[in-house]
């Protein structure tokens, strides 16, 4: 029985994670087929994806989440939300999804926190009569570098950006004011002869038509407009080129009916899903597409498998899930030092290896929706960070079945899902590459390399901080585990020299291949060079005695800080070619970071009085210790 | 005669010390902490020479910017841990299979080392901008200036006479072979603004304008602001001289000349015709390249660079050479011991940048890089058969 649990545990830990790929419930109970809506492929920055990508994207930029509350405080499905987007906008004006933290900010727009939906998300006819101002203090603050400016000016700036993009959302397929668009195309459609006879008539001052040439040229007015606001590229190409640059706005297909004669009929289609939605009538909704995917099912079969499984892949939140699954791990892991060794450690090896699986199919299917080696932004690096270490972990615990390299593991699994978490409030994850670090072979490497450096440093920091929190627990070191964990730092320690080193020369190799210079002293370039120094440092001074057990943890939880600054540091001074990941608020979390490690190293080096080990070899490590580090 | 035995073994003592490294080793890791955080400041360029390729680190203390060493730079550090390595590997370490890998991971750091010394010393940087259909057979410095004097009287040929700035900016008299007069050096301003002085308010002095006796070409039309030096990297210094050319007679004249007017001056001297006027320093290759077509794509739907490039004809003047090549983003192009990579692009008007780099130590880091892999890989695998061994023993 007592084998049988850690395995039971694992197998309905990985059922829940299964579920995730179930259509989500809110989908599932509407009467409208909001899953085939939300698989709709559109391109967007770049690339084809499904509408669901882009609701949850932009959700998640407005608001720092994908969950909507309409005004009735019901939770809707972001599908819905993006559906009253474009087709209802009056309705999902009244939402509260804008979220606004800062103060100053506040004060600019009239609004208390109490105005909004937990204290900080107004809806954007709270905002309207603000809006000149808004955009008269993001003027002020455009005027300085992003690194310049002070909190109110970021907050400003981003509150701005957050707007322009919301209303861009707006005139994906229609005119963004909620009439009934389908009415005017279909119009169109039977007098567009006639209507550009009409037209060209009243410039050549001849008698003509004058109702039906100023309605025609008021549609024609709509659509430039909407050409110009809207960020999407929802309209395929007709015909037998389907290449991606053939995709179009609305506005742009539209435009052309005064040439071709024709009404685009894709932008028809979603005019005819938008009188459905604002009619409310799942049936039209629901045949126009099925019809409408069926005609896709021709010549786009393959964007439209990868907008289905992008959007299944969406749905299964699978980094969501994996980081419960550290937290279990981690807290089966310490229990097992208290409780039932022999139950909880086996159990807490299962659960990890299963969140490690899951990690494995999440970055797996990112690198085949993009077509990309694993690591090609800062969001893409945290997962990989995590992932790497884990994998170092489920190792380590093989060699050492002591609990502590699963601790170690789901520690650094949860924290660097939760930096990714943060990082993809930002927009999409899965962006275009620039075109500076467009891919090629040495590129690949280097930046996989270097991250399992940076992995390998991480895990040897987690190991050296378990190692000192214990040791200050009376009773919390025995012999065996302390010698454990002194050659489980040790090896880390070696592995990550070996990997920052190869993956810096690595870097080396590519900046000269690509630029013509092995090392040009870039930010990144630095920072990756720090690591390497860093844990030479490590591997010289236990070489040469200058630093025992107690050193060696200490130096290990500084690489922490090290890792932490080469990582994040160098992308926040905005300078050098590598600075693609710029990014303001992160710079408090990583001085909080470095705060709770110096902490950490304080703790190890407390006298020795402070808390009392236990085994004999501790005290014989400090003593040394204290000979080589005073 | 014994103290200097034990003088010379406490040299080797101190200079073959596992302390020394690490020391070294931290003082390194700080060295390029600070410098990477002063790039904000002084930009890639003004932290390589201020950092990396000096000796000391200098700060400039009080009113009278006093210079003070306090840190130790970039060849310092460097030429310690050379010390170190090489002389630990001559008295420290004796050659065995255990230690094989960890002497050839070291001997690959020193030819790292110095292949960065090589680098720093030799390596040259150009940019060369064309237009589309425009041909070039030569490159310009990215920060440096030069003074030239062209005798163009032949008019199948012009002599041309360059003096670099740094030469101006010492402002000694200048005498040359090449010309018939010597050149007087009335103003030098590394960095500097140039206003038309009819367009300030006439009879008055404003705040910052220096004194300007230019008596020739357009010189005393301009008023001259002179700015901060500049280090940051996409900001370009444009200096200004003020030269007084004298002959036998006496002087001929006095010109204002900068980068920043482009229309030559001209004059006559002697029965001659010259030219006068600071550009780019340049350098003149034995080939010429032709900009035949630039591309600059993004990706649909967005504004995000999926590439940039440019297609350009290559002639060597010997006629040893004579093809077409396609430069872009991780695709440079190496000719001649040069690297022609896509630097800038302003596609509306059909111009393209290439960083032109000549590195002669540019294979060194692939040496070192090799040795270091080999002897990596060989300790830790003499480590890991060990620790495995251990544990199953």
């Amino acid at each position: 029985m007592k084998r049988l649990i850690p395995l039971l545990l694992a197998a309905v830990l990985a059922l829940w994670v299964g579920m995730g790929l179930k259509t989500p419930k809110l989908e599932r109970e509407s009467a409208f087929h909001l899953d085939e809506f939300s698989r709709l492929p559109v391109l967007s920055n770049g690339r084809i994806k499904p509408l669901d990508t882009i609701a949850r994207t932009h959700l998640l930029s407005f608001q720092g989440r994908q969950r909507v509350k309409n005004a009735e405080g019901e939770t809707i499905a972001p599908t819905a939300w993006l559906l009253d987007m474009f087709f209802r906008p009056e309705l999902a004006d009244s939402y509260q999804t804008i979220e606004i933290v800062h103060p100053g900010v506040l004060d600019v727009v009239g609004l208390s926190i109490n105005d909004g939906q937990d204290k900080k998300r107004f809806s954007f006819s709270q905002l309207e009569s603000a809006l000149p101002e808004i955009d008269r203090q993001a003027k002020l603050a455009d005027a300085l570098q992003s690194a310049q400016r002070d909190a109110f000016q970021r907050a400003i700036v981003q509150l701005r950006n957050r707007l322009v993009s919301y209303q861009q959302l707006k005139f994906t397929f229609t005119p963004g004011d909620g009439s009934d668009f389908r009415t005017d195309l279909v119009w169109l459609q039977d007098n567009v002869g006639p209507a550009v006879a009409a037209i060209r008539a009243r410039f050549n001052n001849e008698e003509h038509d004058e109702a039906l040439a100023t309605r025609a040229m008021n549609l024609g007015s709509a659509f430039g407009h909407m050409n110009d606001m809207a960020g999407i590229l929802p309209i395929p190409p007709q015909g037998d080129d389907t290449s991606d640059h053939l995709w179009q706005k609305s506005g742009q297909a539209l435009v052309s009916t005064f040439q071709t004669g024709q009404v685009h009929p894709f932008a028809l289609v979603y005019a005819g899903l938008g009188t459905a939605w604002q009619d409310q009538d799942p049936e039209t909704f629901n045949t126009i597409i099925t019809l409408y995917r069926g005609i896709l099912d021709d010549s786009f079969a393959e964007q439209l498998k990868k907008a289905d499984r992008e959007n299944t892949f969406n749905g299964a939140e699978p980094f969501y899930r994996a980081s419960v699954l550290f937290v279990i791990a981690m807290l089966l892991a310490i229990g097992s030092w208290l409780v039932w060794p022999k139950v909880l450690r086996p159990s807490a090896e299962a659960v990890l290896a299963v969140a490690w699986f899951v990690t494995t199919v999440g970055i797996l299917t990112r690198m085949w929706l993009e077509g990309r080696p694993p690591v090609t932004n800062l969001y893409s690096s945290a997962l990989f960070v995590g992932w790497g270490a884990v994998a170092l972990c489920i190792i380590l615990e093989r060699l050492f079945p002591q609990a502590i390299a699963v601790t170690a593991g789901s520690l650094i699994g949860f924290a660097t899902l939760l930096i990714a978490h943060h990082l993809s409030l930002s927009g999409d994850t899965l962006e275009m590459m620039r075109a500076v670090l467009d891919s090629n072979f040495w590129l690949a490497t280097h930046v996989i390399v270097i991250t399992i450096g940076y992995s390998a440093t991480y895990l040897a920091g987690a190991l050296a901080i378990i190692y000192i929190v214990r040791s200050r627990v009376p009773g919390g070191l025995d012999k065996n585990t302390g010698d454990a964990l002194n050659r489980m730092v040790y090896g880390i320690v070696c592995f990550a020299t070996l990997f920052s080193l190869i993956g810096t020369i690595l870097g080396g190799i590519w900046a000269d291949q690509s630029w013509g210079r092995f090392w040009g002293w870039d930010p990144k370039e630095n920072g990756a060079l720090i690591i390497v120094i860093w844990n030479a440092i490590i591997l010289h001074a236990r070489w040469g005695g200058m630093a025992r057990t107690r050193g060696i943890m200490a130096l290990a939880v500084f690489g922490n800080i090290v890792t932490s600054w080469s990582w994040f540091g160098t992308n926040m001074l905005g300078v050098g070619l590598h600075s693609y990941g710029f990014m303001d608020a992160a710079f408090w979390a990583l001085i909080g970071f470095v705060t709770s490690q110096l902490i950490l190293i304080g703790i190890a080096y407390l006298p020795t009085s402070a808390a009392k080990p236990t085994a004999p070899h501790l005290s014989a490590s400090l003593d040394s210790a204290k000979g080589s580090n005073s | 005669m014994s103290s200097e035995v034990t003088v010379s073994q406490a040299f080797i003592k101190f200079f073959t010390s596992l302390k020394l490294t690490v020391v070294l080793l931290v003082l390194s890791m700080l060295l390029v902490f600070i410098a990477t955080i002063a790039q904000v400041q002084l930009g890639i360029h003004g932290v390589l020479d201020r950092y990396f390729r000096t000796f000391f680190v200098m700060a400039f203390v009080g009113e009278n910017r006093i210079p003070l060493p306090w840190f130790p730079g970039g060849y310092l550090i460097g030429g310690f841990l050379l010390i170190n390595l090489i002389a630990s590997h001559l008295y420290r370490f004796k050659i065995t299979w255990k230690k094989a890998g960890i002497q050839l991971t070291h001997f690959g750091l020193i030819v790292l080392l110095v292949g960065e010394l090589v680098t720093g010393i030799l390596q040259e940087e150009f940019a060369l901008t064309f237009n589309e259909g425009e041909t070039k057979s030569y490159s310009e410095a990215f920060r440096d200036n030069e003074v030239v004097i062209i005798d163009t009287t032949d008019a199948d040929e012009d002599v041309v006479t360059a003096i670099p700035e740094s030469v101006i900016a010492d402002g000694d008299p200048i005498q040359h072979g090449a010309l018939p007069f010597r050149v007087l050096i009335h103003g030098y301003y590394a960095n500097a603004d140039l206003t038309m002085r009819n367009s300030l308010p006439a009879d008055s002095t404003p705040p910052g304008m220096a004194p300007n006796i230019a008596n020739q070409g357009i010189g005393p039309r301009i008023a001259v602001f002179p700015k901060r030096y500049s280090y940051d990297d996409n900001d370009r210094n444009l200096p200004v001289a003020i030269l007084e050319l004298v002959g036998t007679e006496g002087s001929i004249g006095t010109w204002l000349v900068s980068p920043m007017l482009p229309m030559p001056q001209t004059f006559e001297y002697a029965g001659r015709s010259f030219r006068i006027g600071m550009r780019f320093t340049r350098e003149y290759k034995p080939f010429a390249m032709k900009l035949i077509e630039l591309k600059h794509d993004v990706y649909p739907g967005s504004q995000i660079p999926k590439n940039f490039s440019s297609r350009v004809h290559v002639t060597a003047l010997d006629g040893s050479e004579d093809r077409e090549a396609l430069i872009y983003m991780n695709h440079p192009l190496r000719y001649q011991g040069y690297t022609f990579y896509q630097f800038q692009m302003d596609s509306a008007n059909g111009m393209s940048r290439l960083q032109v780099v000549r590195n002669p130590g540019y294979m060194m880091p692939y040496i070192a890089t090799i040795l270091m892999t080999l002897g990596l890989l060989l300790q830790f695998g003499i480590h890991l058969v060990k620790f495995t061994q251990r544990r199953t023993a």
